[in-house]
């Protein structure tokens, strides 16, 4: 018998029913499901946020990547930050959330210690978000912890109803998942609805349609840690038209199901083999020509 | 799947196919060799080959044959780590054919007591692995769950008195591949268990009709 596919506004609706906040069902569904307390599952989560703080400090030492294509981003917009004439587009949230996306990501690249939540090359995204939210909103432990089962959540149903991976779905899948996930996490540890976390999640969706996977050389770092930064303000712009009411038409589970439909039309050159897409520009291609040769 | 899969693992970076799953092939290869290795050649394939610095594959694949997990910070420092700790090692490229999965590692192997294996596995994605060849046969492990590998004559009876022992020892049987190189020929059984099997039980599996060897191989997921 084919089992029935996981779906976000099921939950959703359980919770609005039992008129408790989608954390709460979500922190006891997810136990029950494994097998453990409450409490396990969220000292567990406790877990993977230390060393999340752990790849965010280490990123913003300036690392750079082993193949020398990049690194140093998250510190030069964190020193920005502090200077006088900073032009602070972004406010404050977003701009903490770029910074430590931008940090993790280039941890990653540099072969820090990450959480490949949901996958190594989007790690930056959710840590961005959390410990933007935290420091920018007084928010405690224990909110982070209940908003990456909320993300963890959104992520296995789009695990079960699509794909995390760029090399199934293209970066929509990856970087897209995370932004998703974190969107819906926001939403929740800012008190918003059930109904208003499915929103952002279906807005996140809705707005990374379509992206692509185009490594550079094949390497997690062109155009992947930038992208992670993207996904970030992606991810607060969607919590933020949520919260405020707005309503995305196509529901989260449809928006879910849309990027699968996306992601297997994707062409194989644009799903993670470097065969096309910015892997293919001629700067990227001088580029690799001679990473390649060096590496003989 | 559950929450866990998507919250994680913790691991060093930068990619799961290339960086964790390749830590879990040095893994499973070192197991399935039964040993401390002191000589590995490895040879790489497709994009294994072509980016396996920038990935840091390289220093990964030395990391698992150390036995260290994909979240061991000390990853980076593998070569280094190699050299002081007795392991001998080379890479190579190599081009394993059309049908090969583009991240494939072959390993040769040689371990401190001198036992001798070489093995083929693939990095599938997401950090999950398949083994598909062990010294010549075709295989398929995932290293999911532990595993008993048995060689063996090819002779009527000798799976059953295998599977027999293992159930004497309460240990229940979750998959089972055998191939042969033909009848009557070497033969070999791939079991993945529920339960880590005791050196006692590996013991007797050994002294039973036909068989030449076994090894015992960990779980790396």
């Amino acid at each position: 018998m084919a089992k029935d596919k996981l779906s976000l506004a099921a939950w959703i609706e359980e919770s609005e029913k039992k008129g408790i906040s989608l954390r709460e069902t979500l922190i006891a569904n997810n136990a029950e499901a494994m097998g453990v307390e409450p409490q396990v599952l969220l000292d567990e989560m406790a877990d993977m946020l230390k060393v999340m703080r752990a790849s965010i400090d280490y990123g913003l030492t300036g690392v750079r990547s082993r193949s020398k294509l990049t690194g140093g981003s998250a510190k030069k917009l964190f020193e920005a930050k502090q200077s006088n004439n900073y032009a602070n587009l972004l406010g404050s949230t977003v701009s903490d959330a770029v910074i430590f996306s931008l940090a993790v990501a280039e941890a990653n690249a540099a072969m820090g210690r990450i959480v490949a939540a949901p996958t190594a090359g989007a790690s930056g995204v959710l840590p961005g978000m959390l410990f933007s939210l935290q420091k920018n909103y007084a928010l405690s432990e224990k909110d982070l912890a209940a908003g990456l089962v909320v993300a963890g959540s959104i992520g296995l149903v789009i695990a079960n109803r699509s794909s995390l991976s760029g090399a199934m779905g293209g970066c929509q899948a990856e970087t897209g998942s995370a932004a998703a996930m974190a969107a819906g996490a926001a939403v929740d540890m800012l008190g918003g609805t059930p109904e208003q976390v499915g929103h952002a999640v279906a807005m996140t969706i809705k707005n990374m349609l379509g992206l692509v996977c185009d490594p550079v050389a094949g390497l997690v770092e062109v155009p992947c840690i930038k992208r992670n930064a993207g996904a970030v303000a992606q991810a607060l712009t969607a919590a933020e038209m949520a919260l405020a009411g707005i309503t995305s038409f196509i529901p989260a589970d449809e928006a879910i199901d849309a990027m699968k439909e996306v992601g297997d039309r994707m062409p194989c050159s644009l799903k993670e083999t470097a065969g096309g897409g910015l892997a293919h520009a001629p700067t990227a291609l001088a580029w690799a020509a001679k990473y390649f040769k060096a590496e003989e | 799947m559950d929450l866990m899969d998507v919250i994680g693992p913790v691991m060093i970076g930068p990619s799961s196919s290339h960086t964790a799953g390749a830590v879990r092939l040095g893994l499973l290869a070192a197991s399935i060799l039964g040993e401390k290795p002191v000589k590995a050649e490895i040879e790489l394939h497709g994009s294994f080959a072509q980016t396996y610095r920038g990935h840091g594959t390289d220093l990964a694949l030395l990391a698992g044959l150390m036995g260290w997990l994909p979240d061991d910070a000390r990853i980076p420092e593998a070569r280094t780590f190699a050299g002081k700790n007795g392991l001998e090692y080379s890479f190579a490229k190599v081009n394993l054919g059309e049908l090969a999965h583009p991240n494939t590692v072959k390993f040769k192997l040689i371990g401190a007591g001198g036992a001798v294996c070489q093995v083929i596995g693939s990095s599938i994605g997401g950090g999950q692995v398949s083994v598909t060849e062990i010294d010549d046969f075709p295989v398929e492990l995932n290293g999911r769950l532990p595993g008993v590998l048995v060689l063996h004559r090819d002779q009527c009876g000798v799976i059953a008195l295998v599977s027999g022992q293992l159930a004497e020892a309460g240990i229940n049987i979750a998959g089972m591949r055998v191939f042969r190189t033909g009848k009557g020929g070497l033969a070999i059984m791939i079991i993945e268990c529920d339960q880590k099997v005791a050196p006692e039980t590996l013991e007797k599996i050994t002294h039973l009709m036909a068989v030449k060897s076994v090894r015992f191989i960990n779980n790396v997921l």
